[in-house]
């Protein structure tokens, strides 16, 4: 089995493994106040890092390209509160369409 | 079980005696749930369209909407391989993603009352989706109409248009021609935003994007992300500790 199948197969134990975990352990074990904050603060980190990355990362380099103009759409289209596929969809094209012309 | 700690339990299966029965509350449950699965389950099809993108086989992509079934962990561990970064350091960026399901689990778990095998069953349908539509009811017999309803409705849309976007994507072929890369930064971006509710949240956001790109030059891909993420995450926590006192 290769490593893509291995991640993958990590992947849907975890995340599974963590779900059910929720519906079964007794609350007070996990309703600790540092567990608690660092569970809400967990997903606004990891995400943030991966919009970094997926918008300006290169071969071990910081680059600005057509992403960040498709990034740039996103957050209007946020802004403006249009719903997510649309928003996708937006960014995808200002993406394509910055990549042609320039 | 023990109904008696709520009394909008159990008589689900005898509507006419439950004194909490609502058919019009129960209809307009149903109708939103119905609303925000067939939204959010469409949505599968960038999840799909991302796999062959970052070079996962169709089935590879269609296993993770079966089986690991939350959106952001899927969207981080192809975006982790899809910038070179190891599938291990995808599917721990994925995993750690995961880790709010479980307080899903536990604000879900006194209205779902699950054991055994159903209890098997409604763990895969916690998500944030379904948590969200479920928890927010006045009554425990809504809440669990509010999450069912929801996460099996995602469930069957997202993973239908997995599977066609993962064909489609494969077909495409040249992903970036369509700037689809530019839309998996959007993803993900659209995931963070409503979670900038708050000073903290904000300054974790933009430390996490510092942080990142500082890494990118010197680190391998994939590490920027985690490193990156969770060292925000801990200045954080200390900050939130202090502004607390």
């Amino acid at each position: 089995m290769g490593d893509l199948w291995w991640g993958v197969l990590t992947v849907c134990v975890g995340c599974y493994a963590l779900k059910l975990a929720g519906l079964s352990v007794p609350p007070v074990i996990l309703e600790h106040r540092l567990t608690v904050r660092a569970t809400a603060l967990i997903p606004v980190g990891l995400l943030a890092a991966l919009v970094a990355v997926q918008t300006a990362a290169g071969d071990r380099e910081v680059v600005l390209d057509a992403r960040l103009v498709g990034v740039g759409v996103a957050v209007a289209c946020l802004l403006a509160r249009i719903p997510f596929l649309p928003m996708l969809v937006l960014a995808a094209a200002a993406t394509a369409l910055t990549r042609l012309v320039t | 079980m023990s109904p008696d700690h709520d009394p909008g339990h159990d008589p689900a299966d005898d509507p006419g005696h439950d004194p909490a029965h609502d058919p019009a509350g129960d209809r307009s449950v149903i109708r939103d749930s119905l609303g925000v699965g067939v939204g959010v389950g469409l949505y599968g099809v960038t999840f799909g369209a991302l796999g062959p993108a970052a070079g996962l086989s169709v089935w590879q992509t269609c296993a993770l909407s079966l089986l690991a079934f939350t959106g952001a962990s899927q969207f981080a561990f192809v975006g982790v391989v899809a910038s070179g970064g190891s599938p291990l350091a995808g599917a721990l960026t994925s995993v750690l993603l995961g880790g709010r399901n479980v307080f899903y689990g536990i604000s879900m778990a006194p209205h779902l009352q699950v054991r055994g095998w159903r209890r098997w069953a409604a763990a895969h349908l916690v998500i944030d989706e379904s948590t969200a539509m479920g928890v927010t009811r006045p009554t425990s017999r809504q809440a669990r109409l509010g999450f069912y309803w929801t996460g099996i409705t995602i469930f069957l849309f997202w993973n239908l248009t997995t599977a066609i976007g993962a064909i489609a994507g494969e077909a495409i072929g040249d992903p970036e021609a369509i700037g689809l890369d530019g839309a998996v930064a959007a993803a993900f971006l659209g995931l963070l935003w409503p979670r900038l509710d708050s000073a903290l949240t904000r300054a974790v956001a933009v430390v996490g994007v510092v942080l990142a790109l500082l890494l990118v030059p010197i680190t391998a891909p994939g590490v920027p992300i985690i490193l990156g993420g969770l060292s925000a995450v801990v200045l954080g926590l200390v900050w939130g500790g202090r502004a607390r006192g």
